[in-house]
């Protein structure tokens, strides 16, 4: 249900705001990768898979443990959150800095 | 008073999707449901995500500390381990960094109209669960159990009242909030 409402309250957001936009390839993606679709669904999909896992291997994501839990002082909460942007950071970073030209 | 309300499915649900439609209403509107947003934050170029994200964890601990105080709320710790909790992190954060979505942020981009995030990042991580399924009775009996620090918080580890973490935590992460600012960033 909370996530249902992520969804709707993010539409009613962008709907209000008229940034509501039925789109496949980002801005930044495209200005880096191109605009194929397919490249941008590709990546995605695997990030998605990598993220489910990693999700449930850690008891967690960025809302639960990177906010919830870390404001609650939770120890194994601050440890996810450091590694959550760890990976992240170090992933992006060589994906768009070395993959690309 | 939030102790009955866990003892009440329906009201719970419906309070859930309440919070829910707000919590997406202002991520969509702090721009936390924008891949570029997202994607600037981990290659460093702007900082919008860990602004919202230290500003939300600032006044939340020191309301549910307070609470806790008054007796009207308690923790919710999850137990952990080093093999659970950061071996799952890093993986989570090379997903991170591939979509440009957390879990929460990709329903707001659905929401928002992101056909890739439905059909690529959604996807994927239903089949990244069914994944770790298959996998969860080998990794319970194995590396889940490495490094098992179980329920802790830092006030616990250092032994001492919570208000000693959490004064010097929120003037930290103020004076960091304010220096990013300053910044630019």
């Amino acid at each position: 249900m909370l996530v249902l409402g992520v969804f709707i309250g993010a539409f009613l957001s962008a709907k209000l705001s008229g940034q509501f936009q039925g789109d496949w390839v980002p801005t930044k993606w495209a200005a880096t990768f191109g605009e194929t679709p397919f490249t941008r669904w590709i990546v995605t999909l695997i990030g998605g898979i990598v993220m489910g896992i990693g999700a449930r291997w850690a008891g967690g994501c960025t809302s639960s443990h990177g906010i919830s839990g870390t404001l609650q002082l939770n120890v194994g909460s601050w440890l996810a959150a450091m590694c959550f942007f760890i990976g992240g950071i170090a992933t992006a970073m060589v994906i768009f800095k070395v993959f690309t030209r | 008073m939030l102790t009955t309300l866990h003892t009440r499915k329906g009201l719970q649900l419906g309070l859930g999707s309440v919070i829910g439609i707000v919590f997406g209403f202002l991520l969509q509107k702090g721009g936390a449901t924008k891949y570029d947003v997202i994607i600037g934050q981990l290659l460093l170029s702007d900082f919008i995500v860990v602004k919202i994200m230290l500003s939300a964890m600032v006044m939340g601990m020191i309301g549910v500390y307070f609470f806790r105080g008054l007796g009207m709320a308690w923790l919710h710790s999850k137990p952990g381990s080093l093999g659970s909790t950061v071996v799952g992190g890093l993986i989570f954060g090379v997903g991170f960094g591939f979509l440009g979505y957390c879990p929460g942020t990709m329903a707001g981009a659905v929401g928002q109209g992101s056909l890739v995030a439905l059909f690529g990042g959604i996807a994927g991580m239903l089949i990244g669960v069914g994944l770790f399924l298959g996998m969860y009775p080998k990794l319970e009996r194995g590396i889940f159990n490495r490094g098992y620090f179980g329920e802790l918080t830092l006030p616990q580890l250092l032994k001492v009242n919570p208000w000693w973490v959490i004064v010097p935590v929120a003037i930290g992460v103020t004076a960091l909030l304010y220096w990013i600012d300053r910044s630019g960033l």
